[in-house]
């Protein structure tokens, strides 16, 4: 390993992996050091999903412009992505969730976003086998090019391509201490060797608290866990991912045949432990087949957890502050760290190539949570 | 052995030559063929392939796959239907 570079990536999740590439596409010296294997964190446990439908204007731009990358993302990689756009059907309850919807999709449309509100006969054309009543639904949003990709084939593409532009990435390799001189970072030390470095990029997922106290900056950000499970593959039956903000249950059908969902469990707690629950498993099977009735005669294979790493206003944390030039934060993804990757470490990239950056990038600063006024994101499930 | 007809995994469908391509390609963690190749997710949830991977993994890499780096197992030990698990009888 050399013992200089221009910019040291901490994680190996989707927002590292992605920002590598970004890097080393322009010719930037890059190295990202990943403690354990790539998609080790979040990415790899998450629910797959890419959704536009957002109640803040920041996440419904930076979803907009990430579904426009992944469109293109296999060809630009050079590997399948197994991107499918069959749209994202949330389910309205009540007329208040309707008021909300409504502003909802009068902002999103307002960006371009071809969401709709769809009436109960429509729900059952786009997703034949949710049930009306179970569901207690008035109506629904939808916007077709909301969808899924295969978020383990995207990272290994990222970093696969990453490599060919010449990134070094390493796994296995624990980031122990960050030096800084001067306001400025100056030193990575790892646990196998150190490297001087100009910039460091936090992308640590949960980890990123960690992170930032080697360089004495304190976040806001929880660990939250959560639970998700997958059934055994079966024959196509819809292509939407359904989900309700007031069930917090959201479930899709991917590629293989096989139905992926989670919901939140009913005594949620922060805190790092990982053992899956069977209060999830029965909170999880009694919503769903209360959604999909049809679905009882179909086995659940295998039930997971992590982390929702979570901002005080469900927002990630972006860029870099004036305390500590070098330092770039990349995490705070409060659960949808995947579905806006592709435009968050394209924005990254060009602000440390060209120093270029813009309102949204500034108004994702860490900065923010001195004002007391900070809008929250509504549209959080899970 | 006749690789592109070895089945390794039976609940993927995948040989022995697509672990070792994968495993060629720069996926020497166990962990990562899993998540690249999605061996050791089907209904046998690794019993059958897993200890197999494990085995071509090291005769490959030259290094030993510990236990405490296989994929973890997973609840619940067989599948159970969803109905099942959503009735409220104890």
């Amino acid at each position: 390993m050399k013992n200089k570079t221009h910019v040291v990536i901490v994680g190996g999740g989707i927002n590292g992996c992605g920002l590598a590439y970004n890097l080393a596409k322009k010719g930037v010296d890059v190295t990202l050091f990943e403690k354990n294997y790539l998609s080790s964190g979040a990415t790899g446990s998450c629910g797959a999903g890419i959704r536009q439908q957002w109640s803040t204007h920041e996440n419904a731009e930076l979803s907009m412009k990430s579904v426009k990358i992944f469109e293109k993302l296999s060809n630009e990689l050079g590997e399948d992505i197994d991107l499918r756009q069959g749209g994202y059907l949330i389910v309205i309850h009540d007329k208040e969730e309707l008021l909300q919807s409504e502003k909802n999709v009068k902002m999103q449309k307002s960006l371009g976003i071809a969401v709709k509100i769809i009436s109960k006969d429509e729900i059952i054309e786009i997703v034949p086998i949710l049930n009306i009543k179970g569901m207690n639904a008035i109506a629904a949003t939808f916007c077709p090019t909301d969808g899924h990709a295969d978020p383990f084939k995207t990272t290994f593409a990222y970093a696969n391509a990453a490599r060919k532009y010449g990134a070094n990435i390493f796994t296995h390799t624990t980031v122990i201490d960050i030096k800084t001189k001067n306001k400025q970072v100056s030193e990575v030390i790892t646990d196998k060797k150190r490297i001087k470095t100009d910039f460091v990029v936090n992308a640590a997922g949960i980890n990123s608290k960690e992170i930032c106290k080697m360089v004495g900056i304190k976040i806001p950000s929880k660990a939250v866990r959560k639970e998700i499970m997958v059934t055994e593959r079966i024959e196509p039956l819809f292509e939407a991912m359904v989900i309700s903000f007031k069930d917090g249950i959201y479930f899709s059908q991917q590629k293989e045949g096989q139905i992926i969902g989670g919901i939140p469990i009913p005594e949620q707690k922060f805190g790092y432990k990982t053992d899956p629950t069977v209060s999830f498993l029965h909170h999880m099977s009694k919503t769903l087949t209360r959604y999909a009735p049809i679905l009882k005669h179909i086995n659940m294979l295998r039930h997971w957890t992590s982390f929702y790493d979570v901002s005080p206003d469900s927002r990630p944390i972006l860029g870099e502050t004036n305390d500590l030039k070098g330092f770039i934060h990349c995490h705070g993804f409060s659960g949808h760290g995947f579905m806006i990757s592709p435009i968050v470490t394209k924005m990254l990239c060009e602000y440390i190539v060209e120093g270029k950056t813009s309102e949204l990038l500034e108004s994702l600063n860490l900065k923010r949570f001195k004002d007391k006024q900070i809008e929250h994101e509504m549209a959080v499930v899970g | 052995m006749i690789k592109k007809k070895t089945i390794v995994c039976r609940c993927e469908d995948l040989t022995l030559e697509d672990v070792e391509n994968a495993i060629d390609a720069g996926y020497t963690d166990i962990e990562e063929l899993r998540k690249k190749l999605r061996i050791g997710m089907g209904p046998c949830q690794g019993r059958v392939c897993i200890q197999l991977v494990q085995k071509i993994l090291e005769k490959k890499t030259g290094k030993k796959v510990t236990i405490k780096n296989l994929p973890k197992a997973r609840p619940p030990i067989i599948p159970v239907s969803l109905g099942i698990l959503a009735s409220d009888e104890k």
